[in-house]
């Protein structure tokens, strides 16, 4: 993509990964985390948020089309990559190659949570409550699914996080994308312990 | 000791642009403090291979011989550097030697490096000085920055760090790291600065600044140590005010 159009579809995509879809992200994990405090603070949680004025427009706006631009755009750069780990086996390199595989994984693990959650329970095939969830991953396959998936996407997100510092030259010096490394490693594990607790609360209730 | 020592190398050679590759093995003498550019010219000198038979010379390219023209780079066990500064005494044998994958091949080890000089016009790398009048001495330079500015300019335009990045491939149009870090320098030059505006427009595409995806294997693969990374996050920073400002600002037209 030649010209300004390839210059600021880089910039949204990039810009979109954060603001809104991190946020959301975050958001989506601390509302889910309410399981553990038991199956009626959670619905509690969850119907408060499936009841806030405009919710169609919120989620179009702030989940849907940023999601889908980014993980359209997210594809095409991917397999724009050509991986060369053997020959230079560099830390940033396997972040790099991370990101990517992980982006994928994301996208795959995503579609199918949409699908079997927020499709099932528009069309009224499910009801967003507690049991819905318990259901899923009560199945070790899927438990093990949304194990994986989770871990790809906090991943994605955290090391997302830092090459969004350094795509907007917040992070210029070696030492403070050093640092902001660091600090993307604490992101990373703080909201993967959030997410994974959260599945284990529903699949076994502890 | 070292009278019956040989080096063996084996080499990726083409004959032609348009013909496919093979690779031709060499068994050559051991000389003391040998570099890989003196181990070719052992082949040129007496071009047998290592079944005995006569083969032609292993064709490659070198100009300055001291690391500072960029001509003589190919990959040397799998690692993109200068053959001229690659001593064998250094290296695991076999010697493995590919011409880089980046760069068309023009014949056996030498490539066709015209992509970064086309990046060079494509970024507008120069200070434009010409006119009609003599315009008298430009502003001066701080020494803080004249010495990062100097670490940029030793660049030479070798290709490693392009041949070193998972984002310039077949399948992508990213200029890479090389040409960037340029805008960089021509735009820390005080005479430079004030064409700064229409270099940072130059790059801001998707082939441009927009190609590199932060993998950061530019900045360990540079033999000359040139802090490719900072400037590209410095060039984001640039071309991020630089946006705002023609956007929301009237900088550019009246
Ligand atoms: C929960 C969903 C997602 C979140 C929170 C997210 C977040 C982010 C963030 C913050 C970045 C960094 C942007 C930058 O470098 O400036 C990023 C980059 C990226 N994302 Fe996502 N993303 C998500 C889903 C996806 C999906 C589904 C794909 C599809 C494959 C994808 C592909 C990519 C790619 C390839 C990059 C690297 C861009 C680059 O470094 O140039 N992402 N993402
Ligand atoms: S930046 Fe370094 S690796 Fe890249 S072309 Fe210049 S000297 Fe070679
Ligand atoms: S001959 Fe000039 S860099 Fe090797």
């Amino acid at each position: 993509m030649a010209g300004t159009r390839g210059y600021v579809n880089r910039r949204l995509h990039s810009l979109l990964g954060v603001i809104p879809i991190g946020i959301f992200l975050i958001q989506h994990l601390t509302v889910n985390f309410f399981a553990t405090r038991g199956p009626e603070a959670f619905n509690a949680a969850a119907h408060f948020m499936e009841s806030l004025p405009y919710r169609y427009v919120l989620e179009t706006f702030i989940i849907f089309l940023p999601l889908l631009f980014h993980a359209i755009y997210g594809v095409y750069i991917a397999f724009t990559a050509k991986s060369n780990l053997s020959n230079f086996g560099y830390f940033r390199n396997w972040m790099f190659i991370f990101q990517r595989i992980t982006g994928i994984i994301t996208l795959i693990f995503i579609a199918w949570h949409v699908w079997e959650t927020r499709i099932a329970i528009g069309f009224g095939w499910a009801e967003l409550n507690y049991q819905l969830m318990e259901g899923i991953l009560t199945e070790p396959f899927f438990f093990w699914f949304y194990i994986v998936g989770v871990i790809s996407t906090t991943f994605h997100f955290s090391n997302g996080l830092w090459s969004f510092f350094v795509s907007w030259g917040i992070t210029v010096s070696p030492r403070s994308q050093k640092i902001m490394t660091y600090a993307s490693i604490i992101i990373f594990l703080a909201i993967s312990y959030v997410g994974v607790r959260t599945l284990i609360q529903f699949a076994y209730g502890i | 000791m070292s009278e019956n020592k040989t080096i063996t190398m084996i080499i990726t050679r083409q004959d032609h642009p348009d013909e496919s590759s093979y690779e031709e093995k060499f068994e050559i003498p051991y000389r003391e403090n040998m570099n890989v550019i003196s181990a070719l010219m052992e082949i040129r000198r007496n071009p047998v291979n290592a079944d005995g038979e006569p083969t032609t010379p292993v064709y490659w390219d070198m100009g300055c011989l001291e690391e500072v023209c960029g001509a003589c780079s190919m990959v040397i066990n799998g690692t993109p550097r200068q053959s001229c500064t690659a001593l064998v005494d250094q290296l695991e044998q076999p010697i493995r030697l590919e011409p880089m994958t980046t760069f068309p091949v023009n014949r056996d080890l030498a490539v066709d490096r015209s992509r970064m000089f086309d990046s060079l016009k494509k970024v507008k790398g120069w200070i434009p000085i010409d006119g009609t009048h003599d315009l008298g001495p430009g502003p001066k330079m701080p020494e803080s920055k004249r010495q990062w500015a100097y670490e940029l300019s030793k660049c030479m335009t070798c290709g490693v760090c392009l041949e070193a990045c998972p984002n310039v491939n077949s399948k992508s149009d990213f200029i890479g790291p090389a040409a960037l870090s340029q805008v960089r320098l021509f735009n820390s030059h005080p005479t430079g600065e004030m064409n700064k505006s229409e270099r940072l427009q130059t790059i801001m595409d998707a082939e441009g600044l927009m190609g590199c995806g932060n993998a950061q294997n530019c900045v360990q693969a540079c033999p000359k140590g040139i802090p490719l990374t900072t400037s590209i996050a410095a060039l984001n920073r640039d071309t991020a005010v630089e946006s705002f400002k023609s956007f929301f600002g009237s900088d550019q037209r009246v």
